[in-house]
């Protein structure tokens, strides 16, 4: 992205919608975080969530919507360099938060080589689940840098001392958050494998 | 959802000021169930009051051992944390055996706790629910009811509790610290969550107004063998069938000095199984008594029309790993 | 607009048979591929719309209340079955929504809140206050159902087929397995909830309706809609330039669409309607339950005497769906007497459709595990018992099969698996508390094409274009389509443009049937043959425009050639079953297929592996229940109906024989987009049983079933 976001209000919206009927607490508020490097600056109906201010605010439709409870991983993003559901994430709670999508995840033209190894790889279908199994898999190889363990690592091994080698079997469970029907799960794990070995 | 207003808190105090000042306000940590619950209708907060920067993301040793977890240390962090990995296995097993990577980078401690069940008809406002709606009757009696409960239910809920941390916490001895307009109190893990009985609606026994601060995991069972096993229908990324959380402390004679055994997923909260405790403890632990204690207690089920699988799930589960648990000792 | 550059270097021809990376590929992974709800930066004037479902099992609207949504803010209209623009004839029930107060099943559309934004449509449409008079409802299939009746056609084909005395033949048999398999109600869920965007420009009889679509066929669609809101065709426009997956149910197109489209002409503004997650098990198709009866008689040695599939199955109120499990026993085994037989059963419940491989998947099931179990009766290796019943012909038909790999795949596979090495005595393997086993079943999916256009351009500038308005739901089809043009025109496919997924181009059939590439590709390579036709005979530079030629398939495509066609393929498994919980875990899977020739190993091997994923989650997670006592399915989310996780699946591998048939089309192919969910569940089942030695016959083996059984 090479430009900044705008300062915006939800198209449409008028600005008399920011009180309750009654006069009460105000029902939109003003947040400022970061998406792939830049600013944004916008006022968000309390109600909306990080993935759709992404999606429909911010036009970056990488992070997809396959369930919007938590229950797909398709809108999986980093914030603050952790992996999360978007769909679950209010966009008012987010102010002063770092995010990074898809849309940020290759330097320039150069892929990450994460995505270039799903390339190689045939990891993906029809791509929906790609944007989150991608986000997902960067955010797991922070967590397993950091020794972060998972249900498939071994209960005796100390935690936090140097980082959990990544098998397939750790693979298959770290990212099981992420749902694909194509069932490219065996192209996932190679292509995870591709860039971890 | 219906509009409603955001507060962000910058301490306790505030947050429990604002929770009083906004009529019908909730707290928001992580958000996982609350905001799902507020899509569906379910939850519908007039206000949401945002206590998820407060300072209470660490994990403390207090002077007196144990440790204290703050209300919004998130799921994974914790169950990463080398202490609770080192001396309470059974809770950093019962986190990682829940949800998702991402999800666990979310989900606070406190949520975690306060997490509504997955019944299909709590989540479907276009049917009768006691929890959602009190009066309309338990739509999942009459209709589906697999993943139900089969112990402690009642006429008016046969819910399920669908947390995995909070199993193992009722198996640890675990307590919670609340912060409320009328100061602050603390709660056994075990006493926190209800049994559904005439006020399904109520989950827990947090009064209207009080914040969880903290969980505090006690020195008693530190360091004591402990483990976490639970049953799904997929390998990953789904929740219980049935699980069991076990602490089992072999004396040196080779008698139960200290046992704790807890079922997820077959009740309104995560279920203590006294009996099989009280059967066990002082005694040798061979396989004979593990079963019989297991037993014991699974005798109190009342299975539903779909769901008598649990019982020997559970008791299997249960027996397992006691049974790993007892062999496992020095 | 739709035109993609393919982004591969220039690959020595021929192009088929080249494992050439996806040309979208990049756009996926990087996150710009749009889908959609997601066509463009959202207009500014953009509304969002989100329907009503209906609460009750059956009855009738009698009062819809919608002051309290549109006293909402943000909230522009409430359309009502009452106040809904009326629509045109259509020959399906399911798309004529708000037309009426009829409430066939739970989760039929009763309204449609439309706002100014997403989160003030959700809210507008939770405040709309539907009352209803309420009837019994029935969504119970039972075998016996009074409701019952034998439908004219299953799957296009005749629902009942005998020959011979197939019960005298089974009565006098002397080994006989009579076995009812169970198959619950399944979801395709797509990853892609299904999602439109419809804009109206212009006025009267300049009016134009544009539509991007999330469906497997942009021209179906506009059919549709053309007969809804009363246009002709060339005054709609239908995208659907990237799909989210579909696996049958954007087969058709579904009432989203339409209610986008009402929507966007009632406020006049441009609408995107993108259907919440748990909405889709009721309006957008299921696979139907079946309960099937498979009667197989034998003589001692194992030659097959008598075969019978008899198939219940039921369809909703509105509309006809016969789930043809009763079709692939008329294919795979010779048997002089033989009956194959559907009833269906109309209830209260939503209506079904395709879910991938209809009829096959859950037909081979019941007949591939009855195999293995009469396997079982007569002491005989079921690979064996399969190839002593190999039929010479196609057993219904009596045509000569186009080319029939069923031998090559199961001993190829048996030899890949290891399976010459097995055990054959169940409930033999114990490691600690899991007991493993493996097990075989064949899979067979028929050759299906369809006539389609397309057009083939030499541009100026030495650049070819192909368009044809197929759609890549995900299964390579711009890749496939420009290998194919490239090597019907003898030039490097990196120099073919292809465009898809719109109406503005020619002519195409839908992503269904596994016949994508068949039908949309003999278009596409008789275009290219012409033109390279042309362009050998043109001299000098070209035209400006370039050179185009067209093709139209319709004559040979629709020709009915005198032999079966079909693809084959054999499927191994190796599972554990632990034996404290009853959990099914699967340690192996293997795939080995004759499907013709494979145009791009890349993607055809994804297709296969993504076939026997979803096998995997019919045999072992998905299921979903006809609420008895409120109607529609319990579960609706992906929390509660169970897809398959990364972590169910272990190590899959697919193979596949060459096969050159040339009664097929022009690049020698057959589809592969479904056979790999056919046999899937049934190896995965005959494997728990070689694990356990109890034969569950119903679907999926979860630990309710599972557990109490081993006890």
């Amino acid at each position: 992205m090479s430009t900044a976001h705008p300062p915006q209000d939800r198209a449409g919206t008028p600005d008399a919608g920011d009180g309750h009927p009654d006069g009460a607490a105000p029902t939109r508020s003003r947040v400022t975080f970061r998406v792939n490097g830049e600013p944004a600056d916008l006022t968000v109906d309390h109600r909306a969530t990080l993935l759709d201010v992404l999606r429909e605010d911010l036009g970056l439709t990488g992070a997809k919507k396959g369930c919007d409870h938590g229950q797909c991983g398709a809108c999986t993003v980093l914030v603050d360099g952790r992996r999360a559901n978007s769909c679950l994430l209010l966009a008012v709670a987010q102010d002063g938060a770092e995010v990074i999508t898809i849309e940020g995840l290759a330097a320039g033209d150069e892929l990450h080589p994460l995505q270039q190894a799903f390339l190689d790889r045939d990891a993906f279908q029809c791509g929906y689940c790609t944007s989150g199994q991608l986000c997902s898999a960067v955010g797991m190889f922070a967590e397993a840098a950091a020794g972060h363990p998972s249900h498939v690592t071994d209960p005796a091994r100390p935690a936090g001392r140097g980082p959990v080698e990544l098998t397939p079997a750790e693979i298959r469970e770290r990212l099981s958050g992420n749902l694909c029907r194509c069932g490219a799960y065996p192209h996932i794990v190679a292509a995870v494998e591709d860039v971890t070995r | 959802m219906k509009p409603y207003g955001y507060v962000r808190a910058r301490s306790v105090e505030e947050a429990t000021a604002a929770h009083a000042a906004h009529p019908g306000a909730r707290y928001l940590a992580g958000g996982t169930n609350l905001v799902d619950l507020m899509k569906h209708g379910v939850e519908t907060p007039g206000t949401l009051v945002d206590v998820s920067r407060l300072p209470l993301d660490t994990v403390e040793e207090p002077p007196g051992g144990g440790l204290r977890v703050g209300a919004t240390v998130r799921n994974s962090d914790l169950a990463a944390h080398p202490l609770v990995r080192e001396r309470y296995p059974v809770l950093s097993q019962a986190l990682l055996a829940g949800a998702s990577g991402q999800l666990r980078n979310i989900a606070t401690t406190g949520g975690n706790l306060l997490q509504r069940t997955r019944c299909p008809y709590f989540q479907d406002t276009g049917t009768p629910c006691n929890k959602r709606a009190p009066g309309t009757g338990c739509a999942a009696r009459e209709g589906v009811h697999r993943d139900h409960a089969v112990l402690g239910h009642s006429p008016h809920c046969v819910a399920t509790h669908p947390s995995d941390m909070a199993v193992a916490l009722a198996a640890l001895d675990a307590t919670v610290e609340l912060r409320g307009p009328d100061g602050e109190r603390t709660v056994p893990v075990t006493e926190f969550h209800r049994l559904p009985g005439d006020h399904p609606e109520r989950d827990t026994v947090v009064r209207p107004g009080e914040l969880i601060t903290a969980v505090v995991l006690p020195p008693g069972t530190a360091g004591l063998p402990s483990a976490y096993r639970k049953a799904r229908d997929r390998a990953s990324y789904a929740f219980a069938l049935a699980s069991v959380a076990a602490v089992l402390d072999v004396a040196g004679d080779g008698t139960v000095r200290h046992v704790a055994l807890a079922f997820g997923g077959l009740a309104h909260r995560p279920w203590r199984a006294r009996l099989a405790e009280t059967a066990l403890l002082g005694a040798a632990p061979t396989e004979d008594a593990l079963a019989h204690a297991v037993e014991a207690e699974l005798g109190l089920a009342q299975p539903l029309r779909d769901n008598a699988f649990k019982v020997p799930l559970a008791r299997n589960l249960a027996h397992r790993v006691l049974s790993e648990l007892a062999a496992d000792r020095p | 607009m739709h035109s993609t550059r393919a982004r591969v270097p220039a690959a020595p021809a021929p192009a088929l048979g080249v494992a050439t990376e996806r040309i979208e590929g990049r756009d996926k992974v990087t996150g710009t591929a749009r889908y959609a709800g997601e066509h463009a930066r959202t207009p500014p004037d953009c509304a969002y719309a989100w329907p009503v479902p209906a609460t009750v099992a059956r009855g009738r609207v009698t009062a819809v209340d919608t002051a309290g949504a549109l006293a909402l803010p943000g909230t522009l209209a409430v359309l009502t079955p009452g106040t809904a623009p009326r629509l045109g004839e259509s020959d399906d029930p399911t798309l004529a929504v708000l037309q009426d107060d009829a409430v066939p099943h739970r989760g039929w559309y009763v309204a449609l809140a439309v706002a100014e934004t997403l989160e003030d449509a959700r809210a507008a449409a939770q405040a709309v206050r539907v009352t209803y008079a309420t009837e019994p409802h029935d969504v119970t299939l039972t075998e016996d159902h009074p409701d019952a009746y034998r439908p004219e056609q299953a799957g296009g084909r005749p629902a009942l087929r005998e020959r011979g005395d197939a019960g005298g033949a089974f009565t006098a048999a002397p080994v006989r397995v009579d076995v009812t398999y169970r198959v619950p109600p399944l979801h395709n869920h797509p990853m892609e909830p299904h999602a439109a965007f419809a804009r109206w420009d212009g006025e009267g009889d300049g009016a134009h309706l544009t539509v991007y679509d999330s469906s497997q066929g942009a021209d179906p669609v506009r059919t549709a809609l053309a007969a809804l809101f009363r246009l002709p065709e060339d005054r709609i426009t239908v995208v659907s330039e990237h799909v989210g997956g579909g696996f049958g149910s954007k087969g058709t197109p579904r009432p989203h669409v339409v209610l986008a489209a009402m929507a966007a002409r009632h406020t006049g503004r441009p609408v995107k309607l993108a259907l919440p997650r748990g909405h889709l098990a009721a309006v957008v198709g299921h696979r139907a339950p079946t309960i099937q009866r498979v009667r197989l008689g034998a003589e001692h040695d194992g030659t097959l005497t008598s075969l019978s599939h008899e198939v219940t199955t039921h369809t909703s109120r509105v509309k006809e769906f016969v789930e043809q499990a009763g079709l692939p026993a008329r294919v795979m085994y010779a048997s002089p007497h033989s009956l194959t037989d559907h009833h269906v059963v109309p209830l209260d419940v939503p209506t079904p459709s395709w879910m991938r491989a209809p009829g096959e998947a859950p037909g081979m099931y019941a007949l591939e595990s009855a195999m293995d179990e009469l396997a079982g009766a007569l002491g005989m290796d079921p690979i064996e018992l399969r190839v002593r019943n190999e039929p010479a012909t196609e057993p219904d038909s009596g045509l000569p099969f186009s080319s029939r790999g069923l031998l090559a795949c199961l001993r190829e596979g048996a030899h890949r698996f290891g399976w010459a090495d097995r055990d054959p005595r169940p409930a033999a393997r114990r490691e600690g508390r899991w007991l493993t086993g493996t097990g075989v079943a064949a899979a067979t999916y028929p050759v299906l094409v369809s006539p389609s256009t397309a057009a083939a351009t030499a541009r100026h500038d030495g650049g070819y274009d192909i368009t044809v308005n197929a759609t890549d739901i995900g299964t390579g089809a711009r890749t496939v389509l420009a290998q194919i043009a490239a090597d019907a025109l003898g030039v490097a496919v990196g120099s073919v443009s292809i465009g898809i997924g719109s109406t503005r181009l020619p002519r195409a059939p839908l992503a269904g049937g596994s016949s994508g590439t068949a039908s949309w590709g003999w278009a596409v390579h008789r275009a290219c043959t012409r033109l390279a036709e042309r362009l050998a005979r043109h001299t000098g530079p070209l035209p400006a425009e370039g050179v185009t030629a067209v093709a139209d398939t319709a004559e040979e495509a629709g020709r009915t050639p005198p032999f079966a066609r079909h693809a084959f393929g054999a499927h191994f498994a190796e599972v554990q079953v632990d034996t404290g919980t009853g959990e099914v875990r699967v340690r192996r899977l293997l795939g080995v297929y004759a499907a013709g020739r494979i145009l791009n190993p890349r993607t055809a091997r994804s297709q296969f592996i993504g076939g026997m994923v979803m096998g995997l989650g019919m045999a072992l997670t998905e299921h979903s229940t006809a609420d008895p006592a409120f109607g529609g399915f319990a579960e609706r989310d992906l929390a509660s109906y169970h897809v398959p996780s990364n972590a169910d699946v272990p190590d899959v591998d697919a193979h596949w024989i060459d096969e050159d048939d040339p009664h097929l089309n022009p690049m020698g192919s057959k589809g592969i987009g479904e056979i790999g969910i056919v046999g899937t569940p049934a190896a995965i089942g005959n494997a728990v049983h070689h694990a356990t030695g109890v034969r569950f016959r119903e679907l999926p083996l979860t630990p309710d079933r599972v557990l109490p059984a081993l006890a």
